[in-house]
């Protein structure tokens, strides 16, 4: 198939940025997204021009590296699914398809399409943790946890920290990502002793990056690639208020 | 140099970690905080050494090449990990699992290593679960396990398809609370070019900034390298697209032996290949082969549909074969039966490079809703990648390169050969001999650094002086300006190839001479491609763009040069080893049947190979030898 791209470059953090438009042919159906930019980017380089630089590295949909903002859509049209496992079926000969980064705030853009995360990295390291060292942890099945509990802290756990929960928010907002890591330890006996004390800092981290509010859009839900629940966040406001409370 | 592998001899297998932790010096509680260890790499190994470290009361400097340390490639590791708990009365035990690593290895890894590894599997669990690392449970509320190819007892814990995600993350939260604590300083989006070396010690690393481009000096004590395996020397693979050699080879080439380069791991469940444009493979765990059959059709060429085909004209090769072990053969037999179906003309889908994976069966017996509650994620990720549905169509599935046993050798300790210099994980050659089993590769990243460097460090810490390292020394000026030629260099041909083109042009030349089965002339003769393509290489490719920039073609221009090196190191030692074991399958020396021949009067020894020049054929052999003291050899069967 023959595509239109217009994509976002921009030469580093300090430089504005533009979109340019590519013509592409020979793309096929069963060419990954990223595999589509490979190809773009080989042209590009044999025309000794700049190719575009996107984050991506495992490409099966687990590291988060990939992100991309796709015609108006965290990591494409398609429901709970990374950018690296959006294949080129999902579009169609003669489309035009716009390519951005994440827009947040706290992801300024890097170069092009790559962005920097790292006030998710400073969220995790303010409480992200449960405060056990090597060594001193009693046999795995002294503790029994509820297979319920279990399989709701894995399903929060799973969150890949890729970002779209926030480049979907109108707001900004990193709600959705740190709901998930408060849920999973919430859910846990492992994360009880620290419950309140991680929340109340995860949180205040947050806000210190200048991620915005949450007013329950649920867009993040909607984009998420591992379509973590916003029953998260309902989680997170009823812990952040008992552990406001005990204060 | 003679090797001197350091393991205890002369003691019960039981006793030689315990005593060796005892005999170990220790580096008393108030000058740890004088040491500085340098960790190049997060992922499983890394981030669980840097972490104990870290506690222990080093300090600690961590670098990845990713944005983030939890976005290393063990996130991939889907299946479980094992642990000798037997925690299902099945007749495990740290002494089985032991056996099982050393016979699936087929007999070519230490015996000491891989014992003190089954023991410490055990604290692994429960450290991740004190941790919050959420695995699958019962109803009860215990842990619950499976099975996984290569062994007759039940010890894999899992966390759904995504236990390498879920251990990481717990290891990244244990590094976490120590940066917070002012313990590690992690520097991110960071590439290691080069190991400092001085009066024989390590004494640092040379970084470059992967955002400005900026090159700089970080001196340690100790350097550890926990940088993953080497597998994308082979282009189209499991491995994450910035998995590369570049540590584990900058160290090789200022003096660290390489062990066992051409041991390589093709693993059996991959989705197979679908066109030219294929940037990389996507793995379906092993514990899919729990549950779904393997099979092809008994007529050759069958294009029918896998439903269209009546039982009586299936061939369930794995199960016809290997009647004990079934579809759970370890990985290189399974493999290799894959590879013999499909050159004999029974391969199926449109390039004849494939066999069936089918769940007709499993379906029919557990029903629809549990076979998605065990194998949710792998069926919906194949039916992303391939468009088909496997609930109602058996899945296709093609080895795949997913893992090298090979790496730096190291000693008991873990320690290179450049004093000061450690491997951990899948960086080191250690623990899983010719050919690793499901789910070992995991326990091993974490037992190296959780528990086993973390005990050994100490013994080479404790007779460093304790004064800070300097970085203004010519061994750094040396290095750094290697480091800046080679980048001005790469940057300054301009020629009309691009680092891609070559490394796919590698790659096809380890696939095909290097890959599931190697001959001697075939290797002869891949060495010589690959030394054409070097030289071309370094006459013709272009790479865009400026070294104080962001410039994801500099990072893997850099990256393939040195797999153009390796490629050919493992190449020699897939041909000095005229036998065949694991993974490393010698077509000259086969049973009648078509296994793996052993020859362990005259191969039964670690390669450890020293750096001379860029060709291979300079390079020298050292051998350790494999002494068994407890277990008694045999020819592997599975039957």
């Amino acid at each position: 198939m023959k595509l239109t791209l217009k994509v976002w470059r921009q030469k580093n953090a300090s430089s504005n940025g533009n979109f340019e438009t590519y013509q592409i042919d020979n793309i096929i159906e069963d060419m990954s997204f990223l595999e589509m930019m490979d190809v773009l980017n080989e042209k590009l380089t044999k025309e000794n021009l700049q190719p575009v630089a996107f984050d991506h590295d495992c490409r099966e949909g687990i590291c988060g590296t990939c992100s991309m903002y796709i015609n108006g859509k965290a990591h494409g049209p398609l429901k709970g699914v990374t950018t690296c496992q959006l294949h080129m079926r999902s579009f169609k000969d003669g489309d035009t398809i716009v390519i951005e980064p994440w827009r947040a705030s706290a992801f300024p853009v890097l170069r092009d399409l790559i962005v920097d995360r790292t006030a998710f990295e400073r969220i995790q390291q303010a409480g992200g943790y449960v405060s056990v060292n090597t060594g001193s942890v009693p046999d795995a099945n002294a503790i029994p946890v509820a297979k319920a509990h279990a399989d709701t802290a894995f399903e929060s756990a799973a969150c890949i920290g890729c970002g779209a929960c926030v480049a979907a928010c109108k707001n900004g907002s990193a709600m959705l990502f740190v709901s998930a890591k408060v849920s999973q330890y919430a859910l846990l006996p492992q994360g009880n002793v620290e419950r309140a004390d991680r929340v109340l800092r995860m949180v205040a981290q947050m806000d210190a990056e200048g991620f915005g509010n949450c007013t329950n859009t649920e867009a993040c839900e909607a984009e998420c690639p591992k379509e973590i629940s916003v029953s998260n966040i309902a989680r997170l406001n009823r812990e952040y208020l008992a552990a406001s409370l005990s204060k | 140099m003679t090797l001197d592998s350091k393991a205890p001899k002369g003691i019960p297998l039981a006793e030689k970690w315990k005593s060796s932790k005892f005999n170990y010096k220790l580096v008393n509680p108030a000058n740890k905080r004088k040491y500085d260890i340098i960790v190049i790499g997060t992922g499983l190994a890394g981030a669980s050494a840097a972490a104990s470290c870290a506690e222990l009361g080093y300090n600690v400097k961590t670098f990845c090449f990713q944005d983030s340390p939890r976005r290393a490639h063990s996130i991939a590791a889907q299946g479980g990990i094992n642990a000798a708990k037997n925690y299902r009365n099945d007749g495990d035990s740290v002494y089985r699992l032991f056996y099982d690593t050393i016979k699936g290895g087929d007999y070519r890894a230490r015996e000491a290593n891989v014992y003190r590894l089954a023991e410490v599997s055990v604290n692994i669990i429960d450290q991740c679960v004190a941790q919050g690392v959420p695995f699958a449970r019962e109803y009860g509320g215990l842990l619950d396990n499976r099975s996984f190819g290569g062994a007759q007892v039940s010890r894999t814990f899992y966390a759904r398809g995504q236990t390498g995600q879920q251990l990481l993350l717990g290891a990244y939260s244990a590094m976490n609370r120590q940066i917070k604590a002012g313990m590690i300083k992690s520097y991110t989006r960071h590439e290691m070019l080069d190991v400092v070396v001085k009066d024989g010690k390590t004494v640092g690393v040379i970084v470059r900034d992967m955002v400005t481009g900026e090159i700089s000096r970080h001196a340690g004590h100790a350097v550890l390298l926990c940088t993953g395996g080497y597998g994308n020397v082979f282009y189209l693979t499991t491995y994450a697209r910035g998995s590369n050699a570049t540590a584990i080879w900058r160290a090789h080439k200022k003096g660290a032996y390489f062990g066992n380069p051409c041991y390589t791991q093709i693993h059996p469940t991959c989705i197979p290949v679908s066109g030219d444009h294929q940037s990389k493979l996507t793995l379906m765990s092993e514990s899919l082969r729990n549950d779904g059959r393997v099979w092809v059709p008994k007529a050759k060429g069958d294009k029918r549909k896998p439903e269209a085909i009546p039982e009586n004209e299936r061939d369930y090769y794995l199960e016809r074969k290997y009647p004990s072990f079934g579809n759970l053969v370890p990985r290189d037999i399974a493999s290799r039966a894959a590879k013999e179906q499909c050159d004999a003309g029974h391969g199926v889908g449109e390039t004849g490079l494939a066999v069936y994976l089918d769940f007709a069966d499993a379906i029919k017996r557990m029903g629809q809703k549990a076979v998605e509650a065990k194998y949710g994620n792998l069926f919906d990720m194949y039916k992303q990648i391939t468009g088909e549905n496997p609930y109602t169509t058996a899945m296709r599935i093609y080895p795949a390169v997913h893992y090298t046993m090979g790496g730096l050798w190291v000693d008991y300790n873990l320690m290179t050969t450049i004093p000061g210099l450690y491997a951990l994980g899948e960086a080191n050659f250690s623990d899983h001999g010719a050919n690793r089993l499901g789910a070992s590769a995991l326990m091993q990243g974490l037992a190296d650094g959780y528990f086993v460097l973390p005990a050994t460090i100490g013994d080479y810490l404790a007779d460093v002086e304790r004064t800070a390292v300097s970085t203004n020394s010519p061994e750094f000026d040396e290095a750094e300006k290697a480091v800046r030629q080679r980048i001005d260099t790469l940057l300054n041909i301009k020629g009309k190839k691009t680092v891609h083109e070559f490394q796919r042009e590698l790659g096809l030349i380890m696939w095909e001479y290097c890959g599931m089965a190697r001959n001697d002339a075939g290797l002869k003769k891949g060495m010589q491609l690959i030394q054409a393509l070097r030289d071309e290489y370094w006459k013709n490719v272009l790479v865009p763009g400026e070294a104080a920039e962001l410039n994801q073609n500099l990072e893997k221009a850099l990256r393939v040069a040195d797999f153009m090196e390796l490629g050919e190191l493992m190449m020699r030692d897939a041909l000095e080893r005229r036998e065949s074991c694991g993974g490393h399958f010698r077509e000259e020396f086969q049973t009648p049947d078509g296994e793996a021949l052993r020859n362990d009067d005259e191969f039964s020894y670690v390669a450890a190979w020293q750096y001379q020049t860029q060709s291979a054929a300079d390079s020298i052999l050292h051998k350790e030898a494999l002494d068994y003291e407890f277990i008694k050899r045999s020819q592997r069967s599975y039957k």
